[in-house]
């Protein structure tokens, strides 16, 4: 690797690490102001442990050589395990930056999901969650698509190989499918489909959805490794697909609900980034407008699934990121530029989203039950309706007045407590 | 003695607040406040799901004025508050038995 390349992958690992805490925001800002700080928390602690695994073994497992030898790779070997003998030596510096820049995947993955189960489930629950999904669903799968022997990376037909330039089967179909899984497994939010549950601060998604848009640029135009002309292609597609994805959530919006909301755009945004993830490198302009334009109107249908199939997905993790995940993947079967579209090429996108489909979902559903079942994966009835935020946190998000603050004691010796909603007091050790 | 009570939009207060000080009030409490008339609550939509909000957000204005006065200051503060379109509130005005200003215990008038 140049020392140009490094520096334009290492910038932009910086600008994915943004996406986890914009992603923190968007989500915050959509749910009710008593869990806010849960849902920021639930994203912060992502990066907390798969930053630490990533170093322990996930690396390893992900990009290490494939345990079974050449070819259909299933699952990195422990070689690099604690980063054990990569420093110093030939080629150290391409490595570091590949895992540098890789990290950043791994800590969005898995908080991409936390959308999905929102306002209730407990913290600790969901920190053995991350940790287990991403040592067994993600660092895998990652090893699948893009390590030097992934199966999915290594199919062929006619020569041709499967198009997953970012992550649209990696990253985004994995979480929305997970996402799905998990959902079905802890069920519905106390009141879902009869209180009503706005967004409590629409000016914070925004803000969200524009940090997630402008880290998105590292990781798509990264993700090529190197500064060059594809890079600048995936740039240029990964901003005309966003813009026409807003355009066509919003165009549903209006003849749909006659209202063109600012959820929407947000949304739209998304969908369309999620959307050109995959299929960005391999299209032209025009392609990528089609794309966007596809998934901004998709994804804006598929959130109202929920409602009709009576699954939970609280911030629509599945209709946004499963559904234009899909979406992604599959028209660049067709519209991949230099001879590459076709039927054979979109089989071959098929069997990579549907095989990653499969596995994610029945081990994310297996892994959520037992998790369920051992320490309960459920915030209680009472501490769920009270709000997540001072359960877990001894916090709230906002102060909206002064009666309620109480008297002050500061004492280091005294161990941090928490009021459950229910009355007993918790005790953090 | 007279309470007056008045529910008004949000955006309207300022007005009112400079009616008020140009009458010649010298105080008045002002709160949050939520709710609906007639014309209930309106509708929104978050990615496709409407909700029906019928607590709408107001301001409650209460101010303590003499006999005399009352009624003059309910006709400020309704042409100040006045929009011409729904949901610009209610005033109303209630007699008062006692008034004592906290500070020096004067009682009735002296303590407005």
């Amino acid at each position: 690797m140049e020392a140009a390349d490094i520096a334009f992958v290492v910038i932009c690992a910086a600008m994915v690490m943004l996406m986890t805490p914009g992603l923190a925001f968007f989500y915050g800002g959509m749910i009710r102001v008593k869990s806010a700080l849960n849902m920021l928390m639930m994203c912060f602690i992502a990066t907390g442990i798969s930053s630490v695994l990533w170093v322990l073994y996930g690396f390893s497992i992900a990009f290490g050589d494939s345990v079974n030898g050449e070819g259909g790779g299933i699952i990195g070997n422990l070689d690099f395990i604690g980063f054990k003998g990569m420093l110093g030596v030939e080629g150290s510096e391409t490595l570091l930056t590949f895992a540098v820049f890789q990290l950043m995947f791994a800590v969005l993955t898995p908080a991409l999901i936390s959308g999905a189960l929102a306002e209730r489930v407990k913290f600790s629950a969901w920190a053995v969650f991350i940790a287990l999904w991403v040592s067994i669903v993600y660092f895998p799968v990652a090893h699948w698509v893009w390590g030097d022997n992934g199966w999915i990376g290594g199919l062929e037909i006619d020569g041709r190989e499967v198009i997953d330039f970012a992550g649209g089967t990696a990253v985004h179909i994995n979480a929305g499918v997970a996402a799905l899984a998990a959902v079905l497994v802890i069920g519905k939010r106390v009141g879902f489909k009869k209180d009503p549950m706005r967004p409590h601060n629409l000016p914070m998604v925004m803000l969200g959805a524009a940090l997630l848009w402008f880290g998105w640029f590292g990781f798509n135009a990264g993700s090529e490794l190197a500064a060059n002309g594809t890079t600048a292609l995936m740039a240029l597609n990964t901003m005309v697909a966003t813009g026409t994805a807003v355009l066509g959530w919003l165009a549903y919006e209006r003849i749909r609900h006659g209202a063109y909301t600012t959820l929407g755009a947000a949304s739209g945004a998304i969908a369309g980034l999620v959307a050109i993830t995959p299929s960005g490198a391999n299209v032209n302009p025009m392609g990528a407008l089609l794309i966007g334009l596809v998934a901004g109107a998709v994804c804006a249908w598929a959130v109202s699934l929920k409602y009709k199939l009576g699954f939970d997905d609280s911030l629509d993790v599945v209709g946004v990121h499963l559904f234009g995940g899909i979406i992604g993947t599959l028209l660049v079967g067709f519209l991949a530029i230099d001879g590459a579209g076709g039927f054979a090429q979109f089989a071959l996108q098929a069997v990579a989203a549907a095989a990653v489909m499969a596995y994610s979902f029945v081990v994310t559903w297996i892994l959520a039950k037992i998790i369920d079942s051992t320490m309960g994966f459920r915030a209680t009835e009472d501490d769920e309706t009270a709000g997540l935020d001072q359960v877990y946190h001894a916090e709230t998000g906002y102060d909206f007045s002064q009666t309620g603050t109480g008297s002050v004691s500061v004492a280091s010796s005294v161990p941090a407590t928490a009021q459950t909603a229910s009355g007993e007091k918790k005790v953090d050790a | 003695m007279k309470l007056i009570t008045a529910v008004i939009k949000p955006h309207r207060l300022d007005e009112v607040k400079s009616a008020l000080q140009a009458f010649g009030v010298h105080g008045m409490t002002v709160t949050e406040a939520s709710g609906y008339g007639r014309q209930r609550g309106h509708t929104e939509v978050y990615r496709g799901a409407e909700y029906t909000v019928d607590l709408v957000p107001k301001i409650r204005l209460e101010i303590l004025a003499e006999d005399d006065d009352a009624e003059q200051l309910i006709d400020v503060v309704v042409k100040a508050a006045r929009t011409g379109k729904i949901g610009d509130g209610k005033v109303w005005s209630v007699p008062v038995e006692t008034t004592v200003r906290v500070r020096t215990g004067d009682r009735g008038p002296d303590a407005l």
